[in-house]
């Protein structure tokens, strides 16, 4: 069994037909790219595997995407449980404006964890699976805010995997960092494979090739091509997908 | 974007065109230096030599600033790997003109005997290689990658003939003593020929390589398999 499959899925938002009978399976500690130009319905897509599309006035879901062979729109899903399985990280970092230690401790207090001293192990083994204990560990009092744009979004990514999901989504991590602080959160992605399935949205083509182990190509809603990053990158299948990532897509 | 990297092709492709076709004047003036003997045209050859490995000194330098600033992937990525390793090729075949012209230079004759020329098919040799260019510089052009393989057969002609030479040599040696030196330029010359077909396979690899992402290199004959880009290995 895949850790996500998606079968012949649909997404309607009122009237215009978002994502075009997508099939996809993903298999776990994979890390996955979605690749495309705006508006191909790749986030569109990312957002259906924790259900972030839910609350869109008029949207609707056709066909069906199983987590570890459950059905994660199906009746008896509870939506809560479902995200602390499948962590999100946005684009821009999005720390509350807490202390960096409150910002991990948060989803495991809110998930009903009290033992003061597992909550503190908790986010130091979050911190440095997100390396970034060594930088913040002298200062876990101080507020998240005063970290650098970089290290704010690796304190985003511990605070996903404090609650130790199995699924991360990642919408543009990096698009707003600078180049060392982008190198981190790529490595920091290597590194989290072995304990979780990634799936990431990336408009830059040499990220999608250095981290991850297949890509996806969407266009207009459909997606156009999925296979190993290497294929995808040295020899695809369709001319639409070479001429995006040639940078020839008129 | 596509306008610089379209532009920046163009440039690399249209050197690696001028390179070819003055890598081919180098080997058709080498084999009239062979034939006639003559100093001059070898000398000519000698001095040009230069600008083939200018050629492939800027040919290099592209290569390398193309990778570096567009960061190439797919197509254009075998594109400019195959560009590369033709411009190692075609400097090697450059080479060989040269070896070839420089035996001529130094050669102490004036004249070669018609029938031994004739026995050794030192002509058909010659515009065996130069067939050879011909056609693989047409299929890069019409980017074909069947005559780009169509090609490959023709070195076995070349094998051939060179693998008869030796013999033919020889005996000609035992038989005309003051004619040792000359024959064991000859056979160099038939040495340099034959590897330069070899040279002309690998560029028949690599256009392959380049428009349809298979690997030919090292292809077992008797099953007949190929590889594909991704390193996957596909029966036929």
């Amino acid at each position: 069994m895949e850790k996500i499959e998606a079968r012949d899925v649909n997404f309607y938002y009122g009237n215009f037909h978002a994502l075009k009978g997508i099939s996809m399976d993903i298999p776990r500690n994979n890390v996955v790219a979605f690749i495309g130009p705006s508006g191909c319905g790749k986030s569109t897509f990312l957002r259906l595997f924790n259900r972030m599309n839910d609350l869109i006035p008029e949207a609707r879901l056709e066909g069906s995407i199983m987590i570890d062979g459950q059905d994660i729109y199906g009746p008896d899903v509870q939506v809560d449980e479902l995200r602390k399985n499948v962590g999100m990280v946005f684009q821009r970092p999005n720390p509350f404006p807490k202390s960096i230690f409150d910002n991990i401790a948060y989803g495991l207090r809110v998930n009903g964890i009290k033992d003061r001293e597992y909550i503190r192990h908790r986010v130091e083994e979050s911190l440095r699976g997100a390396a970034l204990w060594d930088e913040v560990k002298d200062k876990l009092n101080a507020s998240a805010y005063a970290l650098s744009g970089g290290q704010q979004q690796r304190l985003c990514i511990a605070r996903a995997m404090a609650v130790s999901p199995s699924v991360l989504l990642m919408d543009e991590p990096a698009s707003a960092l600078d180049p060392i602080s982008t190198a981190k959160v790529e490595e920091l992605i290597c590194e989290l494979r072995k304990e979780v399935t990634i799936v990431i949205v990336t408009h830059n083509m040499q990220q999608a090739s250095r981290v991850s182990d297949k890509t996806a190509f969407f266009y207009m809603g459909e997606m156009v091509e999925y296979d190993d990053t290497k294929v995808i990158f040295t020899n695809p299948r369709k001319e639409a997908t070479q001429n995006y990532i040639t940078g020839r897509f008129g | 974007m596509v306008k610089f990297i379209e532009s920046e092709l163009m440039q690399l492709r249209s050197e690696v065109y001028q390179m070819w076709t003055l890598v081919y004047n180098q080997m058709d003036q080498a084999r009239l230096a062979v034939l006639g003997l003559d100093k001059d045209i070898a000398q000519q050859v000698i001095v040009r030599e230069r600008r083939v490995d200018a050629y492939e000194l800027k040919i290099d330098s592209d290569v390398e600033d193309f990778i570096a600033l567009y960061t190439p992937v797919a197509v254009d990525l075998r594109f400019v790997l195959a560009m590369l390793k033709i411009n190692n090729d075609l400097e090697r075949i450059g080479d060989y003109a040269d070896g070839i012209a420089r035996f001529v230079r130094d050669s102490e004759g004036s004249v070669l005997d018609r029938s031994l020329v004739e026995r050794l098919q030192l002509n058909e040799m010659f515009e065996g290689v130069l067939d050879m260019m011909r056609d693989l510089q047409q299929s890069l052009i019409d980017e074909n990658p069947v005559k780009a393989t169509s090609v490959m057969d023709k070195d076995d002609t070349l094998d051939r003939i060179k693998a008869a030479s030796t013999g033919i040599l020889v005996d000609y040696a035992s038989s005309h003593t003051d004619a040792i030196a000359l024959c064991m330029g000859l056979a160099g010359v038939f040495r340099k020929l034959e590897r330069t077909g070899d040279h002309l396979t690998n560029i028949a690899e690599e256009i392959v390589f380049f428009i349809d992402a298979k690997v030919l290199k090292h292809t077992s004959a008797d099953t007949g398999r190929q590889s594909s880009a991704d390193g996957h290995v596909t029966g036929n």
